[in-house]
């Protein structure tokens, strides 16, 4: 069996900062982290290569940098890692994305064999569209099941696969045909820790390094911000909120204060001024 | 287990682990270096100011492509009362040259590259990979490590322990002590973003040019301490650190004079403005040669701040941990290519090769003064600073006083706090420890 996962390196959102004057996102020394949601992927792929045999490999697209998330998934017990980076690529939204990954994974697919299962996270936490599994699955005429939560049964020989799935109002469960792509839900697993083996293995390992021509892609206008129609109008922070904290005296507390308290809280909201007389009342 | 041997393994992706492994690896030895953070530099705190002249050592073309912030032009030293400081400014445009002699550095970003210089020749690095525990034989021999990760036990003909100052395998294993709360310095830091224009006005430089300011005073509440602001492209640092004995004893808490140190009216116009971006502390090593621990034995050698090296004094903590590691690396190396066993008694090479180095001749030096600043603190960081403040300020302020009248008050007001003979005696003191 053979598993693709594509993974994006993304900036730590926890320490990302909004540069006061410019307004724009001050990506400079914010650390760089594997997109969260693609490792519920990658584990989940890692457990099923670990029950049923196979390899598991790794895809990316981005700056020569990004072979960092991959040495880290190598690291994790993924067998293979895939850097496809090219200036061509640049400024790619979910479109031009989904169509360079999916002429990737063809070309994995002839140089590795084909791939039965094709992981992706639910969504980046940088673009959080969910848009480019669906977009891989589409152009690769894969299955694609979405949103899912669990791994229930793989059956290689059958080719067939059942799976958990978060829909509105409950659990859908869905089984259906190999090759398929999958996009994992969060929380479904949790990551494993990599053996000393598999460390020293990532630390030295070889990353399959393609440029937009290694992959097989001949139309770059459908690459990078050529191919992509989404266009960023403006990227700004909200003002921050111009409400003060308030200190109130409860020395000595009485029940003027706790009115007073009352109506601090829940005075502007409309509508409720009969509930509050009532409350006055009442205590 | 792995099979795999190593030459050397080396303990912690600082500044004396680099080191080391560099030394090591661009000399054709097979090294494997652990380090507990996610990348390296992501566990290390520092100032920080990087001298050039151990760095050009080890990578001699290292202001090609290293992560430097700004080259220093001017040095401040304050003594600070709770209103005023009194200062000394040393500036000079022979610092402005070709291969500037002091940098400041961002050690997160600084730590990567070094990493990565490593690995250009051939160390094989592991993050996220915590050394547990020495593997020993019966003799006490050192063999390898184990690690944190599932079938990690390593061997290698040594093991170098750069773990820093309060890593844990060294004192675990008999082979040093834990450091105690009166010779280490907790240190406290603050990260404060500034457009590099503003930093530029504010201090009066231009381009690279960079100013450190060092500060003693009451701020330290009369422990022995020292403050410090260093001026990065676009941030700056802004710290204090006393003893950690200190500490305990006053029960201060860090932070609380770190918010103080900040609003001091010296200082808050430097920072106004400012955002800050990163809190960070770090134990520093402050008690000189004399807590210089046994520092190798056999399949072992310990460097950098895990051996105590700092001198306090000049303020020389990574440089002394590069030093340590290229010295310990080249050690190794010339005992490896004699063909020679890595013993207690060939690896006494590294102790003689930092006897003869400027490092151990600058330790020794200093060996008196951590102790006399220490049981002197309450005089040398709340008295002597107050009453330099008190005696600027006569000085300075006109108000019809026989000047004979107030150079006899400020005489005094010395006398009345310390004795005439508790001035002598700290004046020699202090003339003796440095000599």
């Amino acid at each position: 069996m053979h598993i693709v996962v594509c993974i994006k390196q993304v900036p730590d959102s926890a320490q990302i900062r909004v540069h006061p004057v410019t307004n724009t996102i001050m990506r400079q020394g914010v650390p760089t982290i594997i997109n969260p949601y693609d490792l519920f992927a990658l584990e989940a792929a890692l457990r099923l290569r670990d029950e049923h045999g196979g390899t598991v490999t790794v895809l990316t697209m981005g700056p020569p940098m990004a072979e960092d998330s991959l040495r880290k998934a190598l690291t994790f017990g993924a067998d293979r890692a895939v850097l496809l980076t090219d200036r061509f690529f640049a400024g790619s939204d979910t479109l031009a994305t989904s169509f360079a990954l999916a002429q990737a994974i063809a070309k994995i697919g002839e140089t590795f064999g084909t791939p039965d299962i094709v992981f992706t996270g639910k969504q980046t936490i940088d673009g959080d569209t969910a848009q480019v599994g669906p977009g891989i699955a589409k152009r690769q005429k894969l299955l694609q099941l979405t949103y899912v939560s669990k791994i229930a049964e793989l059956d290689l020989a059958a080719r067939r696969i059942k799976v958990e799935r978060r829909a509105e109002g409950g659990v859908q469960v869905l089984e259906t045909r190999l090759p398929v792509l999958i996009t994992m839900l969060e929380g479904t697993n949790e990551m494993r820790r990599g053996t000393m083996v598999d460390a020293l293995r990532a630390a030295r390992a070889e990353i399959v390094t393609w440029s937009a021509k290694d992959a097989g892609i001949e139309d770059v206008l459908k690459c990078g911000l050529r191919g992509s129609p989404t266009v960023v109008k403006r990227v700004f922070a909200p003002a921050a909120r111009s409400d003060k904290a308030q200190m109130i005296e409860i020395q000595p507390a009485t029940r003027d204060t706790a009115d007073a308290l009352v109506a601090a809280i829940f005075g502007g909201i409309a509508g409720i001024e009969g509930d509050l007389v009532e409350l006055h009342q009442t205590l | 287990m792995i099979e795999e041997r190593f030459d050397a393994i080396v303990i912690g992706a600082g500044m004396a682990g680099n080191a080391a492994a560099y030394t090591m690896a661009s000399r054709g030895l097979k090294v494997l270096q652990l380090e507990r953070g996610e990348y390296p530099g992501s566990k290390n705190v520092q100032g920080a100011i990087m001298y050039a002249s151990m760095l050009e050592k080890i990578i001699p073309d290292f202001r090609e492509d290293a992560p430097l912030e700004r080259h220093l032009v001017e040095q401040r030293f304050w003594v600070m009362d709770d209103r005023s400081h009194t200062g000394m400014h040393y500036r000079s445009d022979d610092f402005n040259e070709d291969k500037p002699n002091r940098y400041t550095i961002v050690r997160a970003q600084f730590d990567k590259w070094f990493s990565r210089k490593c690995r250009e020749v051939g160390v094989t690095l592991l993050c996220e990979t915590t050394v547990t525990e020495l593997i020993r034989n019966d003799a006490g021999k050192v063999l390898g490590v184990k690690t944190d990760r599932r079938g990690g036990a390593v061997f290698a003909d040594v093991v170098v322990l750069a773990e820093g100052v309060n890593g844990l395998l060294g004192p675990r294993a008999g082979l040093r002590a834990s450091p105690k709360p009166e010779t280490v310095a907790l240190a406290v830091k603050e990260m404060h973003f500034l457009p590099a224009e503003t930093i530029e006005s504010r201090f009066a430089i231009k381009g690279d040019e960079g100013v450190v300011i060092e500060m003693v005073g009451t701020f330290s509440k009369g422990m022995t301490g020292l403050g410090f602001l260093y001026t990065n492209k676009e941030s700056i640092s802004v710290g204090l650190g006393c003893l950690v004995s200190d500490f305990a004893e006053t029960r201060e808490s860090p932070y609380a004079m770190l918010e103080a140190f900040k609003a001091h009216p010296s200082i808050a116009p430097l920072l106004a403005g400012s955002e800050c971006k990163e809190y960070a502390a770090h134990l520093i090593p402050e008690g000189g040669f004399k807590e210089i621990p046994q520092l190798y034995g056999d399949g072992w050698v310990v460097v950098g701040d895990a051996a105590h090296f700092n001198n306090a004094v000049h303020r020389e903590g990574s440089n002394l941990a590069m030093t340590s590691g290229r010295l310990a690396g080249e050690a190794i190396h010339r005992i490896k290519a004699a063909r020679d066993p890595l013993t207690k008694d060939t690896l006494k090479l590294y102790k003689q090769l930092l006897d003869e180095s400027f490092l151990m001749k600058d330790l020794k030096k200093y060996k008196d003064l951590p102790g006399l600043l220490h049981t002197n603190s309450k005089n040398f960081f709340l008295s002597y600073p107050q009453l330099m403040s008190q005696a600027a300020q006569s000085y300075l302020r006109v108000d019809g006083t026989p000047k004979i009248d107030k150079e006899k008050k400020t005489l005094r007001s010395f006398i009345d706090k310390r004795s005439r003979l508790g001035l002598i005696s700290d004046a020699v003191k202090l003339a003796m420890a440095w000599r």
